[in-house]
Formats: structure tokens, C-alpha cells, sequence
């Protein structure tokens, strides 16, 4: 484990170099250990493919001699060499995400089956036909970034990007696939879009995926999209 | 008590010090991007520092207010308003702010603050997510906000030692600690002046200037950035995060602002310019904790003159 300040109000724990599952699993088990623990003067823990990041309030810590970022590096190395009795993979969730591929909601499809030489019906089978670990939330509240597209599907992200992409469109950008859980700008290229909301502020958990969850798309028609309004 | 945005400038969102814990969800940290402002605004007219207040940006709005009240503003100056003490507001009053003097984003603080809901630990107004605030969104014409009423009694005349406000300037120079990837760009961020770009907003301060480029470009994994950090897209110039800036980040790190020395940057607009340098991460740890001090005794000495009635 590598350690090193973001800034003045932050540690990263480096735990791998790559985007593969193993990693995945050693950064979401440090970050159950680190949470687990809940040190006073840690106010988030942030993990993201093969980083745990720690935010700390500087102020909590006395100034003078043993500094705070020292602290909490002690604080990180004992968390590390810390045996946990539960590994994340036991307790990950499946969620299914229910996805109108195609259609007004999904304006890119041709552009994506054209690149990946298959009908727009058989991108919509491929993209369901597999789980995806997220691996990150960020970009905007509740984004998943998802692991797992398939290499058929891998399609580079548009020229422009559009100045506004709907809440709960899918898309493709590159290797990688996610959902836009609010509407924001966005360049990937949209095949479809989920009527279920991946954000949610007024409840306690806004952010309806974690890290480490699985997601399995369900493709469903119209029909069935306008019904779940 | 009501106050109607008459005019609503800008940019005017209500903000307070952010909300925190929700880093992992892809949430910000979000709050004033000047906090010291709104600390000192909330201070001056009696309230806890964490009171919703108003961030209004390069131009002021016209605001009536129905009651008599107390209000501050701290931060950029504006014609016509008095900054860094309080302000007696009579009932069906406007407060119209002027042409903009000096900084940026200017706090307003009303005796009680702003009566808006506690979303996900927080006050403020977070655009992106189009949440918190008033609305979720930034205020317009015609909009009325509601304050928590509280009355105030101030003792005698005086005002701010302005010794005790941050090194504000159109110019500033800005402490940093380097970053992950500092050693790609050599010395390119220390070598001059960068200017503040018009494209700026609370995501982010863009500079222009020396190109940071680096020798190889290779594709980062990415991990969590924080308000503060100075990231190096591919067209070489750096942007520095500001209070709502996404949660992760993908371009290399050059270097990352002393927290302190935010306020400075949250108070330039288009044109202004910053220099960069060095500093290391114990020393923005002991300018944070002489930073916080200072504002304890600024407390002390303003809870003695400004008193609940």
C-alpha cells in the first residue's frame, strides 16, 4: 500500500495500478476496515478502482509537533495490517436496472451498431447479457462507473459532446459503459435509458448503486418504460 | 420574515459551509466557495457559522425586505453596500447592490439565516445536482425567501480589523503542495502568471497560461480529487477545483491549494491573475490551524458586541 497527501485535508492509499476486480476487492475491503474503525477527524473515505481516499479535518488535529497527515497515515498502515472477518464479495448486491434500448432514448444506437458491425437489436442483447461491477460513483451524484462491457460493444465517445444528457440515459464511451444519474453534459454514445432513478437526494441513501454492487440490465420495451412513469 | 429578489444578479445561489460525508455517492462537498466570507458574514449578525447565507456573484441582486433586519457582507465588494459589518436593513427596505469593486463572490448573512431545507446534511445549493438551496437552483426575479427570524442587539460602534481578512488581491499569489504527477511538469506552474479565464464557475477556476504538458500521456486510472486540487487536461491548462467540482478525477495533478488560501481564489474573476508557490502539507496544516485562531478570537470579540435580543 502506497500512501501520499492529497492536499492539505487528505490521504490517498494506492492499492493496485489497474482497472481488475482483485483490486477492486482489496480497495472496497480497506474501505469497509477504515469505516469500520471510524476514527474521529475522518470526515469521507472515497473509494475509486485502485484508490481509497481519506478525508480528514486538519483542525481536529492537535498542530505542533506530530502532524496530521502523519496521524492518519499511522492510522491507514494499521488499518491495512488489520485482518477483516467479512470479504466484500459476500455481501455484494445485483441490481437490475430495466433499459428501453433504442428508440427516441437512445439516439446513438445506430451509430453504436454501425461501429460494431451487429444489428441494434443484438447491441441491446450483448450490452444486457452480462453483470458490471461499478467500480466508482462520481462524475455527477450517483454515476456509476461500470466495468465489464463487453469488447464487441466498445465504441469511441462522440465528436461533441451534447451540452445535455437526460437522467437515466446509457451509454458508451470507449471501454467503459455507465448510466447519467442526473442530467448533465455528456459525450458517450447513448443506446438506451433506464426509467429508474440511480440518484435520489431526498433519501438517506441518495445514491442508488455503491461500489463493489453488480449491475444486470433488463432490455424492456416502450410500453413498459412509459408505464413505470 | 420574507425577503423578494427583486433582481436576482447573476448569479446568486444560498450556500452555507457545504455538506459533508457524501464524497463516496459522487456528491460535493459544494458550500461558499469563499467559506471565510461566509463564516465571518454569519458571525457578524449573530448566527452559528453554518447558517444559509447568499453567494452572490460579479453582479449583485436587489433584494426588499419585508421586516426590519440585521444582514452582512463579507467577500467582493459592491457600490452601496457596506462590507465586513453588520448592516441595519428597515422593514420594506431594498438592499441594491451596486457596481462590483473589488473580489468576486460576495456572502450575505441575515440574522438567522435563510429558511431553506437541510438536504443530505446540507444548506447549500448544489446546481449540478439540482438540489438544496432554494430549489435547487440559482435564484430569479420574482423568487421570495424566507428567513428564521431572529432579533439582535448590537452594542456601540465599530468595525472589522481588516488585518485579520485574507491577503485578498487581483493578483494573489497562491500557496500549493505538489501533486502525484508535479514532477511531469518541471517548473512550468511556478514560472509566471496564469489569468482566470471567463469559462470559471464553482466546478472549477480555469487558468490560462504556460502549457503544462506532459512528456508522456498515459491514461489514468481515476480516484477522488477534492476542492483545491489544480488538474492538466490534455490542452495543457491547469484548472483548479472549486467547491463543487466533481468527486473524481482523471487528469494528472500538478499541484493542490492550501485550503487556506481558497478564499483568494474564490474572489478572482475573469482577467484577474495568480502565480503559484510552493509550499508542503505541514505547513498548510499549521496555516490552517494559525487561520482558525484567528477567526476564534475574531468570534470572541464579535459575540461580545452582537447579542441575541
Amino acid at each position: 500500500m502506497k500512501l501520499e497527501p492529497l492536499g492539505d485535508s487528505a490521504a490517498v492509499a494506492t492499492l493496485g495500478s489497474g482497472i481488475d476486480e482483485g483490486t477492486m476487492a482489496a480497495v472496497l475491503e480497506f474501505t469497509q476496515t477504515v469505516l469500520g474503525a471510524a476514527k474521529p477527524g475522518i470526515i469521507d473515505v472515497v473509494p475509486a478502482y485502485a484508490t481509497v481516499t481519506v478525508f480528514y479535518d486538519p483542525l481536529h488535529f492537535p498542530s505542533g509537533s506530530a502532524d496530521s497527515f502523519d496521524a492518519v497515515s499511522r492510522f491507514l498502515q494499521s488499518c491495512s495490517s488489520r485482518p477483516t472477518n467479512a470479504p466484500f464479495h459476500s455481501d455484494s448486491r445485483i441490481t437490475e436496472l430495466p433499459v428501453y434500448y433504442g428508440g427516441d432514448h437512445g439516439p446513438d444506437m445506430a451509430v453504436v451498431a454501425e461501429h460494431c458491425g451487429m444489428s441494434a437489436e443484438d447491441v441491446a442483447a450483448l450490452h444486457a447479457s452480462g453483470d458490471y461491477l461499478v467500480y466508482a460513483i462520481g462524475f455527477t451524484p450517483g454515476f456509476p462507473y461500470l466495468g465489464g462491457l463487453p469488447k464487441a460493444l466498445q465504441t469511441p465517445r462522440r465528436d461533441t459532446p451534447r451540452a445535455r444528457v437526460p437522467a437515466g440515459s446509457v451509454g458508451i464511451g470507449g471501454v467503459q459503459t455507465g448510466v447519467y444519474s442526473v442530467e448533465s453534459p455528456g459525450g458517450w454514445q447513448i443506446i438506451g435509458r433506464t426509467p429508474v432513478r440511480l440518484f435520489r437526494p431526498l433519501e438517506r441513501q441518495a445514491a442508488l448503486l455503491r461500489p463493489g454492487d453488480k449491475v444486470r440490465f433488463r432490455p424492456i420495451s416502450k410500453a413498459e418504460f412509459e408505464s413505470w412513469k | 420574515m420574507e425577503v423578494a429578489v427583486i433582481r436576482s444578479g447573476m448569479m446568486t445561489t444560498v450556500q452555507d459551509l457545504g455538506r459533508k460525508g457524501h464524497l463516496s455517492q459522487g456528491v460535493p462537498w459544494g458550500g461558499a466557495a469563499d467559506s471565510f466570507a461566509m463564516r465571518v458574514a454569519n458571525m457578524l449578525v449573530g448566527n452559528p457559522e453554518d447558517a444559509a447565507g447568499l453567494e452572490v456573484t460579479l453582479t449583485g441582486p436587489e433584494l426588499e425586505f419585508a421586516e426590519a433586519a440585521w444582514i452582512a457582507v463579507c467577500g467582493a465588494r459592491f457600490e452601496g453596500i457596506p462590507s465586513w459589518r453588520p448592516i441595519r436593513v428597515e422593514a420594506g427596505a431594498r438592499v441594491s447592490f451596486g457596481k462590483r469593486e473589488q473580489g468576486c463572490r460576495a456572502c450575505l448573512a441575515v440574522a438567522g439565516g435563510f429558511d431553506v431545507p437541510v438536504v443530505l446534511g446540507g444548506k447549500g445549493t448544489f446546481l449540478a445536482g439540482s438540489f438544496g438551496g432554494f430549489e435547487g437552483r440559482q435564484l430569479r426575479d420574482g423568487d421570495i425567501l424566507r428567513t428564521i427570524g431572529a432579533s439582535r442587539e448590537l452594542s456601540g460602534h465599530w468595525s472589522l480589523d481588516e488585518r485579520v481578512l485574507p491577503r485578498y488581491s487581483r493578483e494573489p499569489v497562491i500557496r500549493v503542495m505538489p501533486g502525484t504527477h508535479a514532477a511531469d511538469f518541471g517548473e512550468s506552474l511556478y514560472s509566471g502568471r496564469f489569468a482566470v479565464t471567463a469559462r470559471s464557475n464553482r466546478m472549477g477556476t480555469r487558468l490560462d497560461g504556460a502549457k503544462l504538458i506532459r512528456p508522456e500521456a498515459a491514461d489514468l486510472v481515476s480516484s477522488a480529487v477534492a476542492p483545491g486540487t489544480i488538474q492538466v487536461p490534455p490542452d495543457g491548462n491547469p484548472i483548479v477545483l472549486m467547491a463543487d467540482a466533481q468527486t473524481l478525477g482523471g487528469y494528472p495533478r500538478v499541484a493542490h491549494v492550501a485550503s487556506v488560501d481558497m478564499p483568494l481564489l474564490a474572489q478572482l474573476a475573469p482577467g484577474d491573475g495568480v502565480r503559484f508557490e510552493r509550499t508542503s502539507v505541514r505547513e498548510a496544516h499549521a496555516m490552517a490551524h494559525a487561520s482558525e485562531h484567528a477567526l476564534a478570537l475574531l468570534h470572541q470579540g464579535i459575540a461580545e458586541k452582537v447579542r441575541p435580543a
